[in-house]
């Protein structure tokens, strides 16, 4: 566990370790006749943050870049950088998301529609090396011998919203708008999910729009007629300010 | 292969069908076993409040679904393409598990017209012959004959809503377009939150009849026929998509395992996935099926009469990789399993305020109002270019920050003017949307996929599905009729959001998947009759909303878990007796 502040809610909770939980729920009878298979104390338990990495450091400051861009830190308050993204991200694509245990990846592999979706040999992680491989060339190759993070931001922005339309030609047949595409949803993800898994960092993401995160009974808000409510953001380990530092 | 001790009754998948027919069937003392290929799940293992708030992991990691990587299936628009796998979810999330889609279901229920269950004969009669490649049918069965079931399953759940035709008198605040309903509902409607208001007022100012959504998120403390207790929805803004940690959304877990796991005559296997069912020599008579454990051991399990109770998608690939009926052809009309595949076709209108805030998250799955009168033949179609049509509702169901941000016309996707957009917006907007029908045509269908396998090394099911003309005619007129309610509901502006593209199979539409293995009333026309028998095989029968000939515009689990009722009631009353066609072909 990276941060090592569990709240003992949740060291009772989370009893199960993340690895045994997800394979074939072992101990448990696959036939069960008779009564509810319910074991007291016993909860199917996420896959937080653990540290693991996938990027190297050249990797990470590419995506870093690219994230920093996505989601600006500016007037409005801290963006992608405050949020740690860049680690929420670099951490799922060293789990089970990077190498998409639960995604279809057999082949073959061949020319595909946009409305088919991700069709692309590798799974996240692969697809993130061969992008930023692809982006790192293209930039040197245009830019004078620099890197994508070593371009300033409104050259950044613009390689960026090429990407995005598809008219940013990427070396190894990288299709530039799918890689975009997949960097754009992981930042938004590092971005707002629960602080459990990285991102989102001091809520950071939660508080620039409202959020206050893992409630589960706003009955007493119901006639709130229009009304901002106005809640400190919790998640599922708790809030900051209840966890002393 | 292991073979194993017979059974009287075997269903395949243990989801909303499953569950209720399990119930019914062992209620009638049949030995029954459901083999289910995902996990157990319980509310406290599986969904408390302390997990269950998490949208990375159940939605955008999709845990709660079923697994691409043992089976999925593939796609493409037309059959000039070639189909590429679903290598991950995104249109719709079929369920894996017990409990199936009902775990993260919103809990919208809603009966089918009258009109609905006629579509093909209703509407040839007032608007002339269909047009060309269109095959919608009747069902085969009746509002009224679906009625008790209907009402078995709003008691069953704690449904809340207000009735809007109780045997055939218009009653105040409810749906007045609907059949006519025996009995007021069970509970109460959901607490409207100011964006229904606003919804509901906009709505009266253009004399339409808005009514608070019909809601499986319990409005009250509810103890159900069966003695199940549930508990009131505590507005927790996570429901679709998610299992409910409070005993509050109606499902199999809150409404009837309580009860069912604990008769001696039922069974549950579960993390085994059936593979085909098997028949006699004669082909007309299935033995049972044949299932693999997560092992790999696989089994042989007899059974008198085999129910396959595992999502549409499920049920009509096991009826191809079992070789029961003809795989339809669109090339040459022939053939009926596959046929007649559709969806839902939705538009919707944003309305984004300046200074009233609609604080998304505090929502439920059904938490909504609507209307009713540009549904089914509620309305003149003559000029319109399209049969059908949809509700218009206001729902708010959440305001999850990775899922859900409303930006203004014009807002770029990402950079700093993004993320201000998203800021300023994300609690002071709401959407209209309107959830449309979906008629059969002869280019949409199932097959089994001549190059991808799953993990078992069986042949993926194939969707070839594209909008039809008259969907995109139906979406443009509802979607207008949404824009003209928006914009009454007092906002700054108003966006309209259509798709007017290709079927895109990876934005979240709807899992309302339906056809494939459709009822009707002659061998010629259907796969199933309208006991949801096999036409070919008699102690073979078809669940799930694969047995719709066309889908309506509204949720359909009410009428699955209806016609699932409907069906059992056919089994005790009937079948037993005499085993044997319910309907002669
Ligand atoms: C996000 C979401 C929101 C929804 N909201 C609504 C709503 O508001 N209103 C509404 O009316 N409907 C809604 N639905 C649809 C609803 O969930 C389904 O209509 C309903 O669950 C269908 O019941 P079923 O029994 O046919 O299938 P399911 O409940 O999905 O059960 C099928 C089961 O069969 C199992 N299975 C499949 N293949 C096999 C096999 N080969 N061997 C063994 N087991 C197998 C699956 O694992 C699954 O558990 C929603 C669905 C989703 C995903
Ligand atoms: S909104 Fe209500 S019914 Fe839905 S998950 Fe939350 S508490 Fe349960």
């Amino acid at each position: 566990m990276a941060t090592g502040d569990w709240s003992r809610r949740h060291v009772l909770a989370f009893t199960i370790p993340a690895t045994l939980a997800a394979a074939a729920t072992p101990g448990l009878a696959r036939t069960i006749r008779g009564h509810v298979p319910w074991t007291p104390g016993r909860v199917d338990s996420p896959y937080p943050f653990d540290g693991a990495r996938f990027l190297t450091p050249q990797e990470r400051r590419c995506v870093s870049a690219m994230v920093e861009r996505l989601i600006p830190s500016d007037a409005r308050g801290p963006g992608a950088r405050e949020a740690g993204v860049i680690d929420f991200i670099d951490n799922q694509l060293a789990g089970f998301y990077g190498r998409g245990e639960r995604w279809y990846m057999q082949g073959p592999f061949g020319p595909s529609t946009p409305e088919q979706g991700y069709q692309f040999e590798e799974p996240p992680a692969g697809f993130y090396r061969r992008g930023i491989a692809a982006l790192d060339s293209a930039c040197r190759e245009r830019h004078g011998g620099r890197v994508f993070a070593d371009l300033d931001a409104a050259t950044q922005d613009s390689v960026l919203a090429a990407m995005e339309k598809g008219e940013f030609e990427l070396p190894d047949g990288v299709p530039a708008k799918a890689f975009f595409g997949l960097v754009h949803e992981n930042a938004i993800e590092g971005f707002f999910c629960d602080p459990l898994y990285g991102g989102n960092r001091d809520m950071v993401g939660w508080r620039l729009v409202g959020f206050p995160g893992a409630r589960y009974d706003y009955r007493p808000y119901l006639d709130h007629n229009g009304q901002r409510v106005t809640l400190e953001p919790v998640g599922l380990k708790g809030g900051p300010a209840w966890t002393p530092r | 292969m292991k073979k194993l001790p017979p059974v009287d009754v075997v269903l395949v998948g243990f989801g909303w069908t499953g569950a209720i027919m399990a119930q019914e069937l062992t209620d009638a003392g049949l030995q029954v076993l459901a083999i289910e290929r995902g996990a157990w799940r319980d509310t406290p293992t599986h969904f408390p409040p302390t997990t269950a708030p998490d949208e990375l992991r159940w939605y955008w990691r999709k845990e709660m679904f079923q697994s691409n990587a043992r089976d999925t299936l593939t796609f493409r628009n037309n059959r000039d393409q070639v189909a590429r796998p679903m290598r991950r979810w995104g249109s719709f999330l079929p369920g894996e598990g017990v409990g199936g889609g009902g775990v993260h279901w919103n809990g919208q229920t809603w009966r089918f017209l009258p009109s609905d269950f006629a579509a093909q004969s209703h509407n040839t009669a007032r608007y002339g012959a269909l047009p060309e490649g269109m095959t919608v049918q009747d069902y085969g069965v009746t509002y009224d004959e679906l009625e008790p079931h209907y009402d078995r399953f709003d008691k069953l759940c704690g449904i809340g809503g207000k009735a809007g035709n109780l045997r055939g008198e218009i009653v105040e605040g409810g749906n007045p377009f609907e059949g006519p309903r025996s009995a007021e509902y069970p509970n109460p409607p959901m607490h409207m939150t100011f964006s229904q208001n606003q919804f509901i007022h906009a709505a009266r100012q253009l004399g339409l009849k808005p009514f608070p959504g019909p809601s499986a998120n319990l409005t009250r403390p509810y103890v159900n026929p069966l003695g199940a207790q549930l508990a009131p929805c505590s507005y927790c803004g996570f429901c679709e998509k998610y299992g409910c940690g409070n005993y509050s959304k109606a499902s199999a877990q809150t409404t009837i395992l309580p009860v069912l796991m604990r008769k001696p005559n039922f069974t549950l296997k579960v993390q085994n996935e059936v593979l085909s069912i098997t028949r006699d020599n004669t082909g007309r008579r299935a033995t049972g099926v044949t299932h693999i454990d997560l092992d790999g051991n696989r089994y042989e399990q007899p059974a008198e009469l085999v129910i396959l109770c595992a999502y549409p998608l499920s049920n009509a690939r096991l009826m191809m990789l079992s070789g029961i009926g003809e795989v339809y052809n669109p090339a040459t009309g022939e053939g009926l399993v596959g046929k007649n595949y559709c969806y839902q076709v939705m538009a919707a209108a944003q309305v984004f305020y300046d200074d009233k805030f609609t604080n998304g998250f505090v929502g439920a799955g059904a938490l909504g109002a609507a209307v009713d009168e540009y549904n089914g033949d509620n309305f003149d179609h003559t000029g319109l270019g399209f049969i059908g049509g949809g509700y218009i509702a206001n729902w708010t169901t959440n305001a999850r920050p990775i899922e859900t941000h409303r930006t203004p016309e014009g807002t770029p996707t990402w950079g700093s003017q993004w993320k201000a957009a998203v800021a300023d917006n994300f609690l002071t907007s709401t959407t209209v949307g309107a959830h449309g029908a979906s008629m059969a045509y002869a280019t949409n269908a199932l097959d089994l996929d001549p190059t991808y396998k799953d993990a078992y090394g069986q042949p993926l099911l194939r969707m070839t599905y594209d909008f039809t003309p008259n969907d995109r005619a139906m979406a443009r007129f509802l979607s207008a009729r949404a824009t003209d309610i928006a914009r009454l509901m007092g906002g700054r502006e108003v966006k309209v959001v259509l798709r007017d593209g290709p079927y895109d199979s990876m934005p979240y539409q709807t899992t309302h998947n339906t056809g494939g293995t459709i009822m009707g009333t002659t061998p010629a026309n259907s796969v199933v009759n309208r006991y949801l028998q096999s036409w070919d095989v008699p102690n073979l029968f078809v669940m799930g909303a694969g047995v719709f000939p066309q889908n309506a515009g509204y949720n359909p689990t009410a009428t699955v878990a209806a016609l699932t009722f409907w069906a059992a009631a056919a089994i005790r009353s009937q079948y037993l007796r005499n085993p044997g066609p319910l309907v002669q072909a």
